[in-house]
Formats: structure tokens, C-alpha cells, sequence
């Protein structure tokens, strides 16, 4: 294989060019640069009575050496984090076509607005008359939710999408028994995500899973067989993992409703139909949103998120509390918190990750309405141009117009070159991209899925389409890509050894 | 039309061509006529950054209880510490704050890394082997810890203290009713859990909780608690502070299976709640239940040290309805920002800062209660981190007539547990009482300034 050079395609703004592409030496770990008496830590003069440690915690409790950490000095500190930072894969440094995550870029207003003092400096615990403002943060964020997805009123407590699911999931089921009702299945397609059956168990419920019909959507007339009074709901992805509307919505809705049953919706895929269609106006129930996908709040190499949970109006008084609601014009303040009456309770610590909250309100306010559908207009088109440019090098196991991602697979290059789809997202980190998703979904064999995003200029995509395209030309003329990367931080990882002799802190190291 | 989207209107017409489709609108064919939205959606139409970014600005002056203006004795789980510069600067770089979850490691290894560093404190904090790479906040750890308590010990019943922080359990309520998990209610008694003898109970437990210190910063006897345990096979949950670890004998030591935390006072601002950190360590005979990502070290092909996700088959993605949690976002930003907040403290920082929270937190005591009028609730039992007094008037009114002269005054325990109090404190001190907290940020004079206004506002 040859190395890549920086100046093979056109100036693409996406494109991580620099090769090596990220800090290739290897850092020792911060308990490694430790020195002890050294240090970086400096702390307010308070004047304070200075009782020792013995005067102040009973002996039965008190630690009988301090806590060992790292002991090193401020620049020291600086230097081994900026070099791990700079062995780390970025939005900002290049694109990040990474399926089903909507790894689009990160408005830096966002974080300006996560850090003003007035904002991020608020005690949670603080009443309603002291902390007006982010009161009126949340209930404009919802107000603007529920606009979006055509829903009544929404729970902002969530703190991801998983935490949203399991939220709804605890919605379905107190509905059902407020009408006395116990139900026991929630149903599943084959292409959902696995934080769906995951959060069915412990919603208390059992999964069925439906398989996937010739054209990627729900079968369903295998959907029709399995429906009956003891099915409590139905969670759907639309678009779904496979990046295709399902057309046949309005017959699903009614055949579950016709049941009694509730739709759930997995709001992963929100950012496609953005003032387009409404989760709502397709006749769901519940919807989940994650603001780190369709809000462009960033992932923050994990976490945080944020899952707020919107519903039809026969739901809302399940909603998780207190939920901060505008007061009427008599009361002393505009905002203040009301637990509905028949609320499942709390789902976080506090009021849902607020900061969050914030920088996705920022987001909407600067797109306003418009921006909004612009924004799915435009991950549709580049999603849609990504598969007509591609679909002579890969193969489209569904070959119709995608909405916001495509789903390519490497089954062919596998069968013919013995080149797998993990071959061909390990080869085009080193053309300065990260990784499509592989093996997502489940249903689809050799799967490449591919999300540009909205934010990605036609440049960007062509030179990701050229990468691709060199790497299945690559595997054409044998070229060995199952030892791909090479110019990585590091190579291939030992994913069995890990696993194996399990090395979980710095104290296990043998 | 202000946006991020890089497209001309040049651009726009070659791709569709390229596309045969004349419209943008012929993008969503496939979206059924019916169910279109038709109109425009019913928000505002967008407005310049600078423009947005001076509404944000004006809601923050709307926020009085903001820490630069009202001097924070706020705790219950959410503490006003140092967050110094350089702990900003370095967890707030982009490379950290705009990638996605470590799924192709050979260009994540400055995340995976960092969050093995921030695993090895929270392990050496908790006194245990094995600690995860988070999970959302101090109450979802919870949930987890009694979720995997419940797993191990294959019994649902839960004995669950009252010292546990109160919204923390009023989540775990919430999230029973989908495990069915039977929750007992365990009430403290000057400030302690008065934990039960097993053979009183039908049930044995397979799982007690308990908080080290507790919500009112009393000092809980986790020996007696790991004796129910031992005696019944029951798990010990210890929700545990992770400032005040530096000065208390570990929880692992003390027995705990598995210590769960919030991890906001490592490095994270107030956040108005969130996000925040879930702190979850466990012993290792419990790591295959381990809830959320894990990193391993081990080595690339060329045997060079890497760090990954390990023992990937506990988690949703793979095991999907048999996982041990649905958890796959976390808090991974929340983590870096506690690694370098540990790196910055050090041994000796870390120890300094629970020292003295626990000084400014007796000599507010003290200072309060030499006043007259004012009593504790918990009695004399031992107190660090935060206490709770009772008034002579309303917790609630207390702090707002303490906002107007310039103070957060702690939490009205009214608003944490409600007016009739529950098992941890009776109505009539929940109503009357205050909970309050003391950081190493608080000063002598503030300490003082506070006392004194406390004294005047109450009478």
C-alpha cells in the first residue's frame, strides 16, 4: 500500500491531510510522569481555622494514607494532555462519516454560550425565583421540541438517548396501567439499535423482534401476525438505521393503535425530516430526541448527551417531574417547576444535562424554522450523492434514494478480494477520515454506513468518494488492506488480548 | 439565513442534476404526501450567533443564584469547587470535546487513554480493582450499582437508607417500576442509618445502600452495614463523595461491592445539574456485570501499548436484550475534565481540598450553632462535607431572604425531601431545616458574612 500523500485530491476542508495524521509517539501515562513533591495545585487563601485532619474525622473513619494520584507540575500536566489530545480523531479536524452518530460540526457559539458564568455557574438546587433564566432556557427548548416533532409537551431530563428510551418505556407502561391494563411485549424491528431491546428488558418488558422486509423497511404483514391486546408498543427508527423512510408508517401506526398499542419513537434519525415530516403527524406517542445528533451538541468522545422525551397529549401527565412550566400571570414569577399528576417519577439527579440544553437552544435559535429544514435538505442530498457516486464500487444492498445516510457493503470486495468492510474503514482513517460505521445494521451483510452530514462541503465528499474509491481499487490489485493503518497513532489493537488479560487501570498493569 | 452549511447555490444545482432530481423537495419522496409538514415550522427564523449569544447572555443575568453573585453553601450532591484555568483549557480542547465514542481506536487513543487514567483514580478513590468510564450522573450510577447488586445476588429486595441523596432515590423509585425491583425504605435515627435485623424481615435483602458521607453529611457505620451483608449474601452499594474519599477510609476497604458517586465536584462546573458524572467502581469479581464502556489496556500488532473498549459482549450493542445496562452514551467529556482536575490536585491537592471542606464546614457549624436558635438535626453525630440545622423559620424563606443579601444559603431540605419529610428527616425539621455545604472556595470572612446574616434573617 502506498502512503498517502497530502495533496492527491482537491483542497476538501474535511480532510485531515496531514500525514502522519495524528502525534505517532507514545505517551506514558500521567502516573508515569509522576514525581513525588511535585505539584500544580493552587488553592484560595480563606483564613480558616487550620484543625488537622485528626481533630476533624473520627479515627473508625479516617483514611490512613491520603489517595495516591499523579504529582506533577502544571506544565506537565499541559504537555501530557495536549499530546493526548493530539492523538485523538476530531470533528474539527476532518470529517467523521461515522453511520447512525450524525458526526456533523459543532458550532463554537455553542460552547461560548456552555461556559457563560451566568449559565454554567448556577447551583441546581437553587429555587425557581433564583434561577428564572434557565427555567425559561427549558421551557422555550421544549416549546421549540415540540414544534419540531409535533408533540404535546416533552420531559428534558433524559441525559441520552438510551436514558430517553427506558423514559418512554416507563411512560407506555404507566399509561397501560393507569387503564388497567398489563401488557407484556414491546415490538422491535430486526435494523434497531441495540439500546432498544436493552432498554425494553428493563422497562419491565419482553422484545419481539420483526424481521425486515425486501426493501429494507418493516414487514408488515409479519408485523400483523405478531399484534394482539398483550403487545404494550412498538419502537421504531424513521428514517431507520438503514437510512430509508418507512413508507408504510400510517398502516403500522394503525395497526398498533388498533391494538391499543403505543409507537415509540427512536429519534436518532430526527435529523433527516426536519420540517419535513413530524414524528407526530405520523402518529406516534412517544418520541426521544438526541440533541447530540440532530442539535449538533458535541459527543465529547462519549458523552454527554442529552434525550429529551416529547408526547402526545394522552401522556402528558406521565411525564417524569418537576417539569418547568411557565406560570400563569398572577404568580410572582414567570417560571416555576409542576410535578404532573400522575408522573413516573424522576429520571435524574437534577433537571437533565443542562449545559446540553443550552447549546442546542443556541443551535436552534441561530437556524431558526428555516435553517432547520435546510439542515435535513442538505444531509438528505449529501447522503443521496454519497450512494449515486458510489454505488459502481460498492454495493447498495438497497438501491432507492436514502434519507440522511446510506448503507454501502463491502460483500462483493469480500468475496472477490477477501477485502472486509472493517479492512475498508481501518485503510481510510489513514486518507485523513475517520471510519464509517461497519457491521451496523445487524441485517445487512459487510454493512458500510455512511452519514456525511449537512455540514460537509461537495469537496469533502468527493474526496472521501476518492478515498473509497483508491481503496477498492486497492483491494482489486490485491494490495494486503487487512494490515491497515499504518500511519495511525497506533495499528490494529489486540481486542482479544484486552479482553483476555483484562488491564483495566494503571495498578492491574502486570 | 444564518447556518452552518457550506453549499452554493452552484453546488446545490450540480448535485441534484448529478442526482436527475430538478428540487430539493424531490429528496422526500419517499415521505408519503399525507404526512408532510406542508408549512414552514412554527419557530422564529434564525438570527446571527451574535444576536443568539446576547439572549443567552441577558437569560444568564436572569439567573440570580449564579456563583459569581451570590456566594455558594449549596451542596446536596453539587458543590461550588475550583475549576482552575488550565483544567478548562486542557479538557475543553476540541480534539476532546468533538469526537465521537472510541469505536476505531488507532485514532482514539488520546480519549481512551485519558479515560484509563480517569478509571485508575476513580478505582484508588473507591478502594476497589475496576471502575468504568462513566455513566450519566451521581442517581444513574445508583440504579446501575443496585441493578447489578440485584443481578449478583438474584434477589430484588432492596434495603435502601435514607442518608442516600433524596432525588438519587426518587430516581431508583422511578426505574423499579420497570425491574420491579422492591425498594425498603431504611430511616436514619439522629442522622444514621438504624438498619434493621435481617430476622426481623421476611426477605433477606440482596442488595443495601448506603451513603459515605450521607446526604446530611453524617458519617455512616459501613461496618455494620457490610456485617447485613455478610450475615443475609446481600451486596454493599456505597454511594460515597469523592472529596471527602481523600480523608475517609475507602469504601472498598470498608467491604463495599460496588461504590457509586456523582463526579461533579471533580473538575465539572455548577452546570445547573448536568452534565454531570456517574462514578461507578466495583470489585472484580463483579467486573462481567459491569454496566456502560470499560477501557483495557493491550497492544497493537506491532506490541506497542494501546488502549481500547474491553469486554464489548456486556454491553447493548452486542448482548442487545441481555446486556447489563442500555447505557451507550455516557459522560466521557465529564471523565476528562476529572482526570485532569486529579492530575492537577495530586496526592497532596486532593487531600488539601476534602481538609478543607471539612475545616470550613465545622467552623460554619460551630460559628452557626454558638448563635442560639439554630439547632442540628443530626445530633452530635460526626459531620463532614455538609449539615443540616433547623431554623426558627422556613427552610424556603430562609433562603430567599438570604439571596437578597448576596447568599446561596445551602439547599431548603423542604425542596429535597418535601414538607412532611421522609425517613431521613421528620416534617417539622424539614420544613425549618437548612442543608449546608462548605468548599475549600469559602473564606473565613465569607463564612462569617453568612453567620451573621443568617442570624438576622431567621429572627
Amino acid at each position: 500500500m502506498k502512503a498517502v500523500g497530502g495533496t492527491a485530491v482537491g483542497a476538501a476542508g474535511g480532510r485531515a491531510t496531514s500525514a502522519p495524521i495524528m502525534g505517532g509517539a507514545a505517551e506514558p501515562t500521567l502516573f508515569e510522569l509522576s514525581q513525588p513533591g511535585r505539584r500544580s495545585w493552587q488553592l484560595r487563601t480563606t483564613g480558616m481555622p487550620e484543625w488537622d485532619v485528626e481533630e476533624l474525622v473520627p479515627p473508625a473513619h479516617r483514611r490512613d494514607a491520603p489517595v495516591e494520584l499523579a504529582e506533577v507540575s502544571e506544565r506537565d500536566l499541559v504537555g501530557h494532555f495536549t499530546r493526548l489530545s493530539a492523538r485523538q480523531f476530531s470533528v474539527d479536524l476532518g470529517a467523521y462519516p461515522l453511520g447512525s452518530c450524525t458526526m456533523k460540526y459543532n458550532p463554537k457559539v455553542c460552547d461560548t454560550v456552555a461556559g457563560l458564568p451566568g449559565l454554567a455557574g448556577v447551583h441546581p438546587g437553587a429555587p425557581a425565583s433564583l434561577s428564572q433564566g434557565w427555567l425559561q432556557i427549558f421551557v422555550e427548548l421544549e416549546e421549540a421540541l415540540c414544534e419540531v416533532t409535533g408533540m404535546a409537551a416533552a420531559t428534558l431530563q433524559p441525559a441520552a438517548g438510551a436514558a430517553g428510551e427506558l423514559t418512554g418505556l416507563l411512560l407506555m407502561r404507566a399509561y397501560h396501567q393507569a387503564r388497567g391494563e398489563s401488557r407484556h411485549r414491546v415490538i422491535i424491528p430486526d435494523s434497531a439499535h441495540g439500546t432498544n431491546p436493552a432498554s425494553v428488558t428493563l422497562g419491565g418488558y419482553e422484545t419481539v423482534t420483526v424481521p425486515s422486509d425486501a426493501r429494507g423497511c418493516v414487514d408488515l404483514e409479519a408485523l400483523r401476525s405478531v399484534l394482539d391486546t398483550d403487545v404494550a408498543g412498538i419502537m421504531l427508527t424513521n428514517p431507520n438505521t438503514l437510512g430509508l423512510f418507512e413508507e408504510d408508517i400510517e398502516a403500522i401506526a394503525g395497526a398498533i393503535h388498533e391494538v391499543g398499542g403505543l409507537l415509540y419513537y427512536d429519534g436518532a434519525n430526527l435529523n433527516a425530516i426536519l420540517g419535513v415530516v413530524r414524528p407526530g403527524d405520523m402518529g406516534f406517542d412517544i418520541v426521544h430526541m438526541n440533541l447530540h445528533k440532530t442539535f449538533a451538541t458535541p459527543h465529547g468522545g462519549g458523552g454527554p448527551g442529552a434525550g429529551p422525551v416529547a408526547v402526545s397529549p394522552r401522556l402528558v401527565d406521565f411525564l417524569p417531574g418537576p417539569r418547568p412550566v411557565r406560570l400563569p400571570d398572577d404568580a410572582p414569577d414567570d417560571f416555576g417547576y409542576l410535578t404532573p399528576p400522575q408522573s413516573i417519577g424522576r429520571v435524574h439527579s437534577w433537571h437533565g444535562n443542562a449545559l446540553v440544553l443550552a447549546r442546542a437552544l443556541t443551535y436552534m435559535e441561530v437556524h431558526g424554522g428555516d435553517g432547520l429544514r435546510r439542515v435535513a435538505e442538505r444531509a438528505v442530498l449529501n447522503a443521496n450523492w454519497i450512494r449515486r457516486r458510489l454505488a459502481d464500487t460498492y454495493d447498495v444492498p438497497f438501491d432507492r434514494p436514502c434519507m440522511h445516510e446510506v448503507v454501502l457493503s463491502a460483500a462483493t470486495l469480500r468475496k472477490k478480494f477477501g477485502t472486509k468492510a472493517l479492512d475498508v474503514g481501518k485503510r481510510l482513517l489513514e486518507f485523513g477520515f475517520h471510519a464509517p460505521t461497519v457491521y451496523f445494521p445487524l441485517i445487512v451483510d459487510e454493512a458500510l454506513m455512511i452519514e456525511p452530514t449537512e455540514t460537509e462541503s461537495l469537496q469533502t465528499l468527493e474526496a472521501l468518494a476518492e478515498a473509497l474509491e483508491t481503496i477498492a481499487a486497492e483491494a482489486a490489485a490485491g494490495e494486503p488492506l487487512g494490515e491497515a493503518p499504518h500511519s495511525t497513532p497506533v495499528r490494529r489493537v489486540d481486542e482479544a488480548r484486552a479482553a483476555r488479560t483484562l488491564i483495566p487501570t494503571f495498578d492491574a498493569r502486570p | 439565513m444564518p447556518d452552518y452549511l457550506p453549499h452554493t447555490e452552484d453546488e446545490l444545482s450540480q448535485m441534484l442534476t448529478f442526482l436527475g432530481l430538478s428540487s430539493l423537495d424531490e429528496l422526500f419522496t419517499a415521505v408519503p404526501a399525507a404526512l408532510r409538514l406542508g408549512r414552514g415550522l412554527n419557530l422564529a427564523d434564525g438570527s446571527p450567533e451574535p444576536d443568539v449569544l446576547a439572549r443567552m447572555e441577558s437569560l444568564g443575568q436572569a439567573n440570580r443564584a449564579r456563583a459569581d453573585r451570590l456566594v455558594c453553601f449549596a451542596g446536596g450532591g453539587a458543590y461550588d469547587h475550583e475549576v482552575p484555568p488550565v483544567v478548562r483549557a486542557l479538557a475543553g480542547r476540541s480534539e476532546f470535546v468533538t469526537s465521537y465514542t472510541p469505536y476505531q481506536p488507532e485514532v482514539a487513543q488520546g480519549i481512551l487513554q485519558a479515560v484509563f487514567e480517569f478509571q485508575t483514580m476513580v478505582a484508588r478513590l473507591a478502594g476497589l480493582p475496576v471502575a468504568n468510564a462513566s455513566l450519566y450522573d451521581g442517581a444513574n450510577a445508583l440504579v446501575e450499582g443496585v441493578n447489578l447488586g440485584v443481578a449478583a445476588s438474584g434477589r430484588q429486595t432492596v434495603w435502601l437508607s435514607a442518608g442516600v441523596q433524596p432525588h438519587w432515590r426518587s430516581v431508583l423509585r422511578t426505574f423499579a417500576a420497570g425491574t420491579g425491583h422492591v425498594l425498603v425504605d431504611i430511616p436514619l435515627e439522629a442522622g444514621v442509618t438504624r438498619w434493621p435485623e435481617p430476622a426481623d424481615h421476611d426477605e433477606a435483602p440482596g442488595v443495601l445502600v448506603v451513603g459515605y458521607p450521607n446526604y446530611l453529611g453524617c458519617l455512616e457505620d459501613l461496618g455494620a452495614a457490610r456485617r447485613i451483608c455478610d450475615a443475609t449474601g446481600a451486596l454493599l452499594v456505597v454511594a460515597a463523595d469523592p472529596v471527602s474519599a481523600a480523608v475517609l477510609r475507602a469504601p472498598g476497604e470498608w467491604g463495599a461491592d460496588v461504590v457509586v458517586g456523582e463526579g461533579q465536584a471533580l473538575g465539572t462546573a455548577l452546570s445547573f445539574g448536568g452534565p454531570y458524572l456517574g462514578l461507578f467502581a466495583v470489585a472484580q469479581q463483579h467486573v462481567r456485570r459491569l454496566p456502560g464502556r470499560l477501557v483495557g489496556e493491550t497492544v497493537d500488532v506491532e506490541g506497542t501499548r494501546a488502549y481500547v473498549t474491553t469486554l464489548r459482549a456486556r454491553e447493548q450493542d452486542i448482548r442487545r436484550e441481555k446486556a447489563t445496562s442500555n447505557v451507550c452514551t455516557n459522560q466521557t467529556l465529564m471523565a476528562i475534565y476529572a482526570a485532569v482536575q486529579l492530575g492537577w490536585l495530586g496526592t497532596t491537592g486532593l487531600h488539601e481540598v476534602a481538609l478543607r471542606c471539612a475545616r470550613g464546614t465545622r467552623f460554619c457549624r460551630e460559628s452557626i450553632l454558638a448563635l442560639g436558635g439554630i439547632e442540628p438535626i443530626t445530633g452530635t453525630t460526626p459531620t463532614v462535607r455538609e449539615f443540616a440545622v433547623r431554623t426558627p423559620i422556613a427552610g424556603r424563606l430562609a433562603i430567599e431572604r438570604l439571596a437578597d443579601e448576596g447568599y446561596l444559603g445551602g439547599l431548603a431540605l423542604a425542596d429535597l425531601i418535601g414538607d412532611d419529610g421522609d425517613g431521613s428527616v421528620s416534617g417539622d425539621d424539614a420544613r425549618h431545616g437548612l442543608l449546608v455545604a462548605v468548599t475549600e472556595r469559602r473564606t473565613r470572612s465569607e463564612v462569617e458574612g453568612f453567620v451573621r446574616t443568617l442570624d438576622k434573617v431567621v429572627r
